[in-house]
């Protein structure tokens, strides 16, 4: 259906466009470059109104796990909707409001900050497989890049402190930076773990690498780096319990006390497109991407087989997703010298010794993961 | 020794994180206890203290005879009464204010009133828009106590054995 949607798109929007607007000797690449942005779009629209949708989601499933029902009021046309038309009325009021930018503040940082921490999240879509065909760009060093652009978030963070110009804001940011250097050495060896069972670096490979069944799939034989991957990936993204970067307690909000208005919710976009991000690469990494759950059970696996793959991918995406909601209505906040223990002196160890035991194991061509 | 290679382990391995996962995730399935606060409201008791209502006999006399008990053990001097003869010759109020941007609703005027004029309402839904709207008057409090006077006799009937 996406298929044909968007050679529908492509032959009756663009062509046209392409062969109006564009002389002749143009009209090639001008398609190309309208083609790719309908591409884009189709991935970030989505990603967006996902983020919009999961703030509700969590304050939805927080509101359950607190025995209160969360938003119920606002909907659409007069009908409540258990309260859907929350996140547009959020949006509405953000964009609405002002945006101050204090006085002894570097106003260019000041602005470019928020955008940076958002720009990261939504670039590092570009790499992600839907399927085994659909992937904007199927670039031989997905993971590296995946890598690049999740450790690069944490400018915004710093350079949204720093401009500032406050000693809240600076505070959060210096935690935020530490914490993030340290989970980001075990996150690295944990994909380092995944890129030795693969063998390769793209995701696409990464997951038909996985495929053969459900025990197939990377979770088990990196058990460890899988927890490690997705501990690090809730570290990373700030979210509770390691959320001292913002830790209201002490230093009110941390790295965004100064922003307001649109320039605030975009930072909170970030946060969520950042959760969505891991969620999906978790998924894809160490959960099969696209792949069925019953694949090469006798009986199910036909029973399911015209379930589309994105499908797959998209339920996978959605449980860690969750499970990030889950620890944050769970777990109390650390405590920052704990943070810094569980980074330096649990997780990179771990992920140290479990690179030996995969390497191992890939080496001596241990069934079912790894036949030569 | 063992002790510590035993925690060693269950940190190791999450247990007890996994534990308090599971018992929010219980908690996400249980009843949920929020009321929808304009649609459904919780049992008030008889004893509610609201707004302030001034009563009046049944056969329309009012019952304040201004003995000023309510002022004088008012703990946030929100009462001002003034009095006067009135041509019959009894003491009656000439003004009875009650500011209830001060009033803390402990309920000492309805205790110390010997003729339980002023009362205490279940009535809490209220607002004013201008600073004056919660200056109440006697005027005021009076057709406040008519309004609710069903309400305000069941319910010191009711508390009338505990007093």
């Amino acid at each position: 259906m996406i298929e044909f949607l968007y050679q529908f798109i492509s032959q009756n929007v663009l062509s046209p466009v392409a062969t109006y607007l564009f002389p002749l000797q143009y009209q090639p690449q001008a398609l190309y470059v309208l083609q790719t942005i309908v591409k884009i779009l189709s991935i970030m629209v989505p990603v967006l109104l996902t983020v919009a949708y999961f703030t509700y989601a969590e304050r939805k499933v927080i509101g359950f796990i607190q025995a209160r029902i969360g938003p119920n009021r606002v909907g659409f046309f007069g009908f409540s909707l258990w309260g859907l038309g929350q996140p547009i009325a959020d949006a509405v009021k953000l964009i609405v409001k002002e945006i101050v930018i204090p006085t002894g503040s570097n106003k260019t940082l000041f602005i470019i900050a928020p955008i940076l921490s958002l720009a990261p999240s939504i670039a590092a879509w570009a790499v992600i497989p839907f399927d085994d065909t659909k992937v904007l760009a199927d670039i031989n060093a997905g993971l590296l890049y995946v890598l690049a652009l999740t450790s690069l978030a944490v400018y915004g963070v710093i350079i949204a402190g720093w401009a500032s110009n406050s000693k809240y804001a600076f505070l959060g940011a210096m935690r935020s930076a530490a914490q993030i250097v340290a989970y980001e050495i075990a996150m690295g060896f944990a994909l380092v773990g995944v890129l030795i069972a693969a063998g390769s670096l793209n995701l696409g490979e990464i997951v038909t690498a996985q495929s053969g069944s459900f025990i197939h799939w990377f979770w088990l034989p990196l058990l460890p780096l899988f927890i490690v991957y997705f501990i690090s990936g809730v570290a990373e993204t700030n979210r509770a319990p390691f959320d001292v970067a913002e830790g209201e307690s002490e230093i009110v909000a941390g790295f965004h006390v100064e922003y307001g208005g649109m320039a605030f919710s975009v930072f909170f976009m970030a946060e969520y497109a950042n959760m969505i991000l891991i969620a999906v690469l978790s998924a894809i990494m160490f959960c099969g991407g696209w792949l069925s759950p019953f694949q090469g059970i006798p009986g199910l696996e036909d029973l399911f087989s015209w379930v589309p793959p994105i499908f797959w991918l998209l339920a996978k995406t959605s449980f860690f997703m969750f499970l990030f909601l889950w620890f944050r209505a769970t777990f109390p906040r650390y405590r920052y010298d704990q943070i810094m223990r569980l980074g330096w002196k649990v997780f990179i160890p771990i992920t140290i010794v479990w690179l030996v035991v995969i390497s191992a194991l890939v080496v001596t061509n241990t069934p079912p993961w790894f036949v030569a | 020794m063992m002790t510590k290679v035993k925690n060693y382990i269950t940190s190791l391995f999450l247990w007890e994180l996994l534990k308090g996962l599971r018992l929010t995730g219980k908690h996400l399935f249980k009843r949920k206890i929020t009321v929808q606060y304009p649609e459904e409201k919780t049992p008030q008791s008889h004893r509610f203290r609201g707004l302030h209502a001034l009563r009046r006999y049944p056969n329309g006399e009012e019952r304040c005879i201004a003995c000023k008990l309510c002022e004088a053990v008012c703990p946030a001097v929100a009462i001002t009464i003034e009095s006067e003869p009135r041509d019959d010759g009894s003491r009656r109020t000439t003004r009875y204010d009650i500011d209830l941007t001060k009033c803390i609703f402990c309920g000492f005027c309805e205790e110390s009133c010997p003729v339980d004029s002023i009362v205490e309402t279940r009535i809490f839904e209220y607002h004013g828009e201008k600073r004056g709207d919660l200056l109440m008057t006697k005027p005021r409090l009076l057709e406040i106590g008519e309004l609710a006077e069903k309400q305000i006799a069941e319910d010191r009937a009711r508390d009338a054995f505990y007093r």
